[in-house]
């Protein structure tokens, strides 16, 4: 008998098993064909079957040579969990199943000698989310009567760009009694209190990236909500750039500046401002770390977009020049801002870390008065690509974070002056209505959501170790891939039309949290509105504790 | 809930109209308190009209403290008057040992000084009177400003009125503006400072309702002034959000509306002084009002306002004779006070407007 190989690897090892009976299976081929991991493959096995003919038992037996469908047994393609066989398959017979006993995390450093990467979100067992145990609990009653969601007008709007405090505003009366501009103020854009967050062209298939587009567009010029898009980094297409849609557009530089030598070309022949510039240092899927594209997904359209050859594309962890933040006020902000000829609002967006506080009061007190939005955004939030180490074991909860800023603004009499906008796991749940108010009641202006708008779209990944593997270009939805095939796989405007459908759920659902609270316009700060049910997270968030 | 109501006439008035005004409207609000703040004064106040009266209510030792705090601050005293007052027994009010309505001279080195610089002393003094008072209640120093005096106890309005006899109209104790409220603060503690009106350097505000944003204008109001305190009462975030647009900015009346209850934005849009009206609601957005109130509002140079919350929740009526103009939560308190008026030209006021009457009772009605 052959020594047992121990090392070798078995289906055992990996993070998921596939079941296949092959009873039913009629050998049509889809389930291979559609596994964009080449993790399951056809193959013969060796049958034999033991018979008798007799009355009494005279064994014979019969080899045969039988196709099946077997696991591929490899760290390069291995299951991955995303389910697509057990979704195409007619018969029901095979699909992937969790293996609790995977020794995944130990091969794969073993045998590659490099870290592990992934998409998606931080995948460590935590206990009950935050946010979870907070509930909208001061319902207005008999005294301040509730709203209805239905029939009275709502205000829902956020600030993105620098507002000044009152008494700095440039205004004064005029000769007929009434106030009157007397010079100019920061650009502030109202828009939608949720944005969707910032996922480069690149990272997402241009299917998927047209899909969202096509959304924003549709929310705002048929449903009224005036819903904007963050570009990511990763540069726009140039016919966007120079249509009338660039106002729906957030556009994003990071430290990596992919796609701004093309937008910097377009700006003679835009049209229209865009909605603002993020200025992206830190991520909180990954803080402290800079965006990965691997090569695999640097397609053609992308080297075209973003000036680049077919490589793995590594931002910088920080952005190389910017020292400190008064730095950063000065040469970026100033830059980004006398760009656009001081008519478009530009923020920051930071990974929430021990520091945020001093990083926001920093700006807070920036005396140019040019930082138009302070993007928080926390550890729960998604990535195409990265780490495994960074996505579980860094980062910074979002809730706690977000109110101590907004605790410390309004020690200094400052709210309101940077937006706050908050990330980071929101919507994690399914329930993103919930979290935004929850969040604004906190102290955020608004909120923005990058990885619940994937799963609008069908991405079949989540916080349990299922799919995660945007980073390889095989999604196997269509959404984070450019590899035509995969890509084809998605419905642009299936997409569109369930984003759309879900913001204005979102917008009714936003309405049914207002109106019990006797508000008719975003309850910014107004904490009072909430209960907590976790005497920690009362006393650290400054909320009621009930129980 | 709260009834509030106001008073604002051509001659002198006393008190007892007030009263009567509130009293038809008891079934309205629970009878635990009073409070009025008279402006314009006549009676034995009329001929000091530009010096300043303190009004508090206080112990001994309270009345000890504060005469000794101003006089060290070379305030002299030119006048007082003490209200005589009927402890008949069975009363319902929860009265303190002294009331005291005091007018002072400035001392010396500010009798020349600016106005600006003599209402800011005025208003550090009373706070360092309730500072001082504070602490083991010895006394509740409500205003301290020139032609304004402030009464509140807790208790049952007609006991109250009883016990300060204000029942019984007389000339000493008169004034051409009166705002008043019958209720203490009920919703928390029982507070001498909670009850409406509230009253900072001339400008009073009362109102009845429940501001759903009261955290969000109290975080942002403690941070723009130093006389921003108490905070015992959602009430007290319009008087100080009043002053702060009309005084510390310098903004017609009409913008403390656009705070308050701006336009939605989509309405700001479409008007002339977008830009305007953009840049008020961002930069003081922390001031907007929610829930429903009705506010009414006194300006130094005793111009009564009122105006509504941005879906009329809560009611008002304007009824006005020849010589007086009177404000009530319910139309039954005006019909008390004002029976031979001409109902038809009573004023309802819509959420989108302020009706003010100026020192010759124009009415005026502004719509945002």
């Amino acid at each position: 008998m052959e020594t047992m190989k121990v090392q070798d690897i078995t289906p055992n090892d990996l993070p998921w098993k596939i079941r296949y009976d092959a009873h039913r299976c009629t050998l049509c081929g889809s389930c291979v064909a559609a596994c964009s991991f080449r993790a399951i493959e056809a193959k013969v096995e060796r049958r034999r079957l033991v018979f008798s003919e007799s009355e009494f038992p005279e064994p014979k037996a019969r080899f045969s040579a039988v196709p099946v469908i077997r696991q591929v047994k490899s760290i390069k393609n291995y299951c991955r969990g995303c389910g697509i066989c057990e979704k195409i398959c007619p018969n029901d017979a095979i699909g992937p199943v969790r293996n609790p006993d995977s020794r995944h995390p130990i091969i794969t450093r073993c045998l590659g000698g490099e870290s592990i990467k992934r998409g998606g979100r931080k995948n460590l067992e935590s206990t009950v989310r935050t946010l979870d145990k907070i509930r909208v609990g001061r319902i207005s009653q008999m005294t301040d009567p509730s709203l209805d969601a239905q029939r009275h007008a709502f205000d829902m709007l956020a600030p993105f760009g620098r507002i000044l405090p009152p008494q700095k505003l440039p205004m004064g009366i005029g000769p007929d009694g009434l106030l009157q501009i007397t010079g100019t103020t920061p650009p502030v854009n109202w828009i939608y209190p949720v944005i969707i967050g910032d996922m480069s062209i690149g990272a997402l298939s241009w299917r998927m990236w047209e899909a969202v587009a096509m959304a924003v567009a549709y929310l705002n010029e048929e449903c009224g909500l005036p819903v904007r898009m963050c570009s990511g980094e990763g540069g726009v297409p140039v016919r966007l750039l120079k249509s009338r849609y660039l106002k729906y557009m957030i556009l994003q530089i990071a430290s990596g500046h992919f796609g701004w030598n093309r937008i910097a070309k377009a700006m003679p022949h835009m049209i229209e401002d865009p909605a603002g510039v993020l200025i992206k240092i830190g991520q909180g899927a990954k803080p402290g770390d800079g965006g990965l594209l691997m090569a695999q997904k640097v397609a053609e359209h992308i080297q075209a977009i973003r000036g680049v050859p077919k490589t793995d594309l590594l931002s910088p962890p920080n952005h190389q020049g910017l020292y400190s933040i008064e730095e950063s006020v000065q040469k970026m902000f100033l830059s980004f801002n006398a760009a656009f000829k001081f008519r478009v609002p530009v923020a920051i967006k930071v990974a929430a870390s021990a520091t945020s506080v001093s990083v926001f009061n920093n700006l807070v007190r920036d005396p140019y008065n040019i930082v138009g939005g302070f993007f928080l955004d926390g550890v729960d939030g998604g990535t195409g690509a990265a780490h495994e180490v960074s996505l579980d074991h860094t980062g910074h909860p979002i809730v706690s974070k977000l109110r101590d800023c907004y605790l410390a603004a309004t020690a200094q009499g400052r709210q309101g002056q940077i937006p706050l906008w908050a990330a980071g796991g929101l919507g994690k749940t399914g329930d993103l209505a919930a979290d935004a108010f929850k969040m604004i009641c906190l102290g955020a202006n608004g909120v923005f959501s990058g990885k619940l708008i994937l799963q609008m779209a069908g991405c079949v990944g989540n916080d349990q170790g299922r799919c995660n593997a945007c980073n390889t270009g095989l999604c196997p939805v269509g959404i984070t891939t450019q590899e035509p095939p995969l890509v084809r796989r998605l419905d642009p405007e299936k997409v569109a039309q369930n984003i759309v459908n879900y913001f204005l759920a979102m917008d009714t659902e936003l309405k049914k949290l207002m109106a019990p609270i006797g508000n008719s316009s975003l309850p910014v700060g107004r904490a009072d509105a909430l209960v907590a049910t976790d005497h920690a997270v009362a006393d650290k968030l400054q909320i009621q504790y009930v129980c | 809930m709260c009834r509030i109501g106001a008073i604002k006439s051509l001659n002198y008035v006393h008190p007892s109209m007030a009263l009567q005004l509130m009293q038809s409207q008891q079934k309205g609000h629970d009878n635990s308190g009073f409070a009025m703040v008279m402006h314009d004064l006549g009676g034995v106040f009329e001929n000091y009209k530009h010096l300043p009266t303190l009004s508090m209510a206080a112990t001994d030792e309270g009345v000890r403290l504060a005469e000794d705090i101003l006089h060290q601050a070379g305030f002299q005293r030119v006048m007082q008057w003490v209200p005589e007052t009927d402890d008949r027994p069975g009363l319902d009010i929860n009265a303190m040992p002294n009331y005291v309505f005091e007018t002072f001279d400035y001392p010396k080195s500010y009798r020349n000084a600016e106005q600006k610089v003599k209402e800011d002393l005025l208003l550090d003094m009373r706070l360092q009177l309730r500072n001082a008072l504070e602490p083991n209640e010895e006394g509740f120093a409500y205003s301290f400003w020139p032609d304004v005096i402030t009464l509140k106890e807790i208790g049952n309005p007609r006991d109250i009125g009883t016990y300060f006899r204000l029942w019984e109209p007389d000339t000493k104790l008169t004034a051409k503006v009166i705002t008043t409220q019958c209720r203490q603060n009920t919703n928390y503690d029982i507070v001498r400072y909670a009850a409406h009106p509230f009253h900072l350097q001339g400008y009073t505000a009362l109102a009845n309702g429940e501001n759903t944003f009261y955290l969000k204008n109290v975080e942002f109001q403690r941070k723009l002034h130093r006389g921003y305190i108490g905070f015992e009462s959602d009430s007290q975030c319009f008087l100080y959000t009043l002053h702060y647009i009309h005084r510390e900015l310098g903004w017609p009346l009409r913008y403390f509306k656009h705070v308050v209850t701006p336009l939605p934005f989509g309405d700001i849009e479409k008007r002339d002084d977008a830009q305007q009206l953009k840049a008020i609601r961002q930069s003081l957005g922390h001031l907007e009002i929610n829930g429903p109130n009705t506010i009414i509002g006194v300006l130094p140079d005793n111009t009564l306002f009122t105006c509504c919350d941005a879906k009329k929740l809560r009611p008002i009526v304007v009824g006005r004779t020849e010589d007086t103009v009177v404000f009530s939560s319910e139309v039954c308190g005006i019909n008390e006070v004002l029976p031979d008026r001409d109902w038809e030209t009573d004023i309802y006021p819509h959420e989108r407007e302020i009706v003010t009457i100026d020192d010759k009772l124009e009415v005026q009605r502004w719509k945002q």
